[in-house]
């Protein structure tokens, strides 16, 4: 048994989440993104051979308002936080400067890992006092380079802060520290008959409280809604120290502005923060999960409008992808089948229930399917037989991001679109790009959401300047979001106006003024630097 | 030639199992029931046996309460042609399973009969080598490589041992266990579901087939196994080697 067992736990992490996150062993863009270049006024630029280019038109410059860490702040820092928890060594900093995708990289010189609220507080209330800048960082797996420092910001990480703070089996709201990571977060939930309302890829690594910051979306938007619905209440701590309790554990509290919301997808530059109270939904037993082929785009439209009506309630994720993405996946990807008897499709889409009933819930996707299979939707499918099939299945589309970062360079598009117009985007993509790069086409066809890739061996100015700005031009005039749940970051800063007006720009811009008023909370991203102007 | 394959309906493998608190057994109220792993690994060998043209049919039998009936539909999804269920209520220990099969065996008359090494629930490893003593059958057990001889009726057999493969050659009647790397399992295909409906699954008692339950096991107790301790940080080799020194006394 041991034999099956120890085997099992091979074939098992070959499939977890987790492996998505260890460092590709050869990335060839980590060998590009170590060069630093100086400029001229002495100041070590961040920039990256690859990387530059995407600033081009935008070159930061470090705002000379912010001050220079003295030893004096790293005594006052230790003093707060005692020695162990302000860290200055390269190794560790070099891993706190580089986000997920190899793509930003900080020159920080501090790593501050608070273990309570009242420490935030206090660090930050210096940092304010000295106008030193600060990052905020979680589980830095964030798509923007929002989670990694631009320049020498000071990253504040509240990894540490991972309690568990209360759980309520009846209602079943959970509170939590903000540096609590997703999957544990889930297997507490599992022991109790509850689950998180939000799943992605990055669950492994990711921290809720950075989650909440980015209002992340995720496989499970579809049916349990976005974080502002399953959030109720958040601690967090404003750029001057104050430390706004809106901790709340009820489901329904009309007293006054709502401003928990503000700090919901503001990525950190309205606050940092600390706690979470959020609404989990109960554990239901019966999980089916079917893959299917569909033979174009049109088919798994109407696909999603029929699962919505005959699965109705028990729907809980509508994924899709194209046959790029999955010839990716299983390419790149250890341990990765194709599910379905080799034949050409073009189009996959994963359909999961989860309800109550085991037989019934079975039942209806089976007479679903078979009666979309006769209508002529569904090409071939298969059904998960048991929980190991339907990781596997998972493992396919929850893969494609790790699978894309191993294929060589890739840029990155989060786009939410019409669903009858959203394919049409990857198309034109393809035929102005022609063999010069692979354009693939996948995501949250439930929410409207198209993850756009478009994957070279390396990366190059004259593909990105065919790329940009014909995306976001294109989904501006659908009426689209450039940043679906990915957020703006640092890569996307300057182009909010492509989905948002003047007017509510400059309202964000006051607003941002009126909480942060030194500008110290992740500076440089979010919103254009133009707009964020400071004395 | 007929092929009859054993599937037993376990806990999904995935699933974190958890000791009910009266200690008398594992929880199953509410868990996610699938097809031993093992058991699919046995039926998708059958199914690329009759698929390489070394035999006519494929059942599949399975025992225990009316439930099975859902595994073996799982089955019949993946290929079998079809299904014969045992009611059986009651916990079924491998020797009574064993002469269930053989009653089973004498019935049908298969060529082959292929079983999963051991089911994930109780690991007993002890069903497929019961049904060989009891029919008299040759056994290869531990199966990584099954390759059959149609004309003259034998099978050679790679097995897993300890020592590493061991290669046996048996006639004829056979009984298979099989091993986790045999195959990979196909998955139930809609086409084939949709098939799955038609096909029947034939139900026996235990009665019927002439043979008593009686068990001669009873489970007193079960538990968890005792949690791993936390591990220690030290803070210099100095700490490190009095640990072990004085603490754990193995230096």
């Amino acid at each position: 048994m041991q034999k099956w067992r120890a085997t099992r736990r091979l074939l098992l992490n070959s499939y977890s989440s987790k492996s998505r996150f260890d460092h590709p062993r050869s990335n060839p863009i980590s060998d590009h993104s170590t060069t630093i270049s100086r400029s001229s006024s002495g100041f070590e630029s961040w920039t990256s051979r690859i990387h530059y280019r995407h600033l081009a038109t935008a070159t930061i410059q470090r705002n000379p308002a912010f001050s220079t860490l003295n030893s004096d702040d790293i005594n006052h820092f230790k003093g707060i936080l005692g020695d162990k928890n302000v860290i200055e060594d390269e190794d560790t900093l070099l891993f706190a400067n580089t986000d997920w995708m190899r793509k930003y990289k900080g020159s920080s010189k501090l790593l501050l890992q608070p273990r309570t609220t009242q420490e935030v507080s206090e660090v930050l209330k210096y940092c304010n006092s000295r106008r030193l800048a600060v990052v905020p960082q979680g589980g830095n797996t964030g798509l923007v380079g929002g989670s990694v420092p631009v320049f020498d910001e000071v990253i504040i990480n509240v990894g540490s802060m991972k309690q568990v703070i209360s759980f309520d089996k009846v209602s079943g709201v959970l509170v939590c520290e903000a540096g609590c990571i997703l999957e544990n977060l889930v297997c507490f939930l599992d022991n109790q008959g509850f689950i998180m309302p939000l799943d992605l890829g990055a669950k492994g690594s990711c921290q809720i409280g950075g989650n909440v910051s980015t209002n992340a979306g995720g496989l499970r938007l579809v049916r349990y809604g976005s974080l502002h619905g399953t959030v109720l209440g958040i601690e967090a701590v404003l750029a001057n120290g104050d430390v706004l309790d809106m901790l709340g554990t009820l489901r329904k509290d009309n007293t006054g502005y709502d401003l928990k919301h503000l700090f919901i997808g503001s990525e950190g530059s309205l606050g940092i923060v600390t706690k979470v109270s959020i609404l989990t939904p109960p554990k239901l037993s019966s999980v089916n999960l079917a893959f299917l082929a569909c033979k174009d785009y049109s088919s798994c439209q109407k696909l999603l409008f029929e699962a919505k009506r005959r699965l109705g309630e028990i729907l809980s994720a509508f994924e899709f992808l194209d046959n790029e993405s999955l010839n990716l996946a299983l390419n790149h990807l250890e341990g990765v089948r194709n599910p379905l008897p080799p034949a050409m499709h073009n189009f996959y889409v994963l359909i999961e229930t989860t309800g109550s009933d085991e037989s019934y819930d079975k039942e209806k996707l089976e007479a679903f399917l078979l009666r979309s299979m006769e209508d002529g939707l569904i090409s071939d499918g298969v059904i998960a037989q048991d929980i190991n099939q339907a990781s596997s299945f998972w493992r396919i589309r929850e893969g494609v991001p790790e699978a894309l970062m191993k294929a060589g360079a890739v840029y990155k598009y989060d786009l939410s679109l019409p669903v009858e117009t959203m394919y049409n985007l990857v198309e034109e993509m393809r035929t102005i790009l022609g063999n010069s790069a692979k354009v693939i086409g996948y995501g949250h066809l439930g929410d409207g959401n198209l993850h756009l890739n478009i994957s070279t061996p390396q990366y190059d100015d004259v593909i990105l300047a065919q790329i940009e700005p014909f995306v976001y031009e294109w989904t501006s005039k659908q009426r689209g979001s450039i940043s679906a749940e990915h957020g703006l970051g640092l890569m996307k800063a300057n182009k909010i106006f492509y989905s948002k007006s003047h007017e509510t720009v400059q309202l964000m811009a006051s607003i941002k003024k009126l909480m942060d008023p030194n500008g110290i909370l992740n500076p440089y991203k979010v919103l254009p630097y133009s707009i964020v102007s400071y004395s | 030639m007929k092929i009859m394959v054993a599937v037993k309906r376990v806990i999904d493998y995935a699933v974190k199992i958890r000791v009910k608190p009266d200690k008398t057994g594992v929880e199953t109220q509410n868990v996610k029931m699938s097809m031993n792993p093992f058991c699919e690994i046995a039926l998708e060998e059958a199914l690329r046996i009759k698929e390489g043209g070394m035999a006519s049919e494929v059942v599949a039998v399975s025992m225990g309460p009316a439930q099975c009936v859902d595994t073996l539909r799982t089955g019949l999804a993946m290929g079998a042609d079809r299904a014969i269920h045992v009611d059986a209520t009651g916990p079924l220990y491998p020797l009574s399973v064993a002469k269930l099969f053989k009653a089973l065996v004498e019935l049908e008359k298969p060529g082959l009969l292929i079983l999963g090494k051991q089911a994930i629930d109780d690991d007993c490893n002890q069903t497929g080598q019961m049904v060989a003593g009891l029919l008299g059958w040759p056994q290869g057990t531990f199966a990584s490589k099954v390759v059959l001889d149609k004309e003259k009726q034998l099978a050679t057999v790679d097995r897993e041992v300890d020592g590493g493969l061991e290669t046996l050659c048996m006639d004829l009647p056979a009984v298979i266990t099989t091993d986790l790397r045999l195959n990979q399992p196909r998955y139930a295909t809609l086409p084939n579901i949709m098939k799955a409906k038609s096909k029947v699954i034939k139900k026996y008692t235990p009665q019927e087939l002439n043979i008593e339950i009686k068990s001669d096991l009873e489970v007193l107790q079960v538990t968890e196994p005792p949690k791993r301790k936390a591990g220690v940080i030290v803070s210099s080799v100095d700490e490190l080697i009095d640990k072990l020194k004085n603490e754990a006394h193995v230096i």
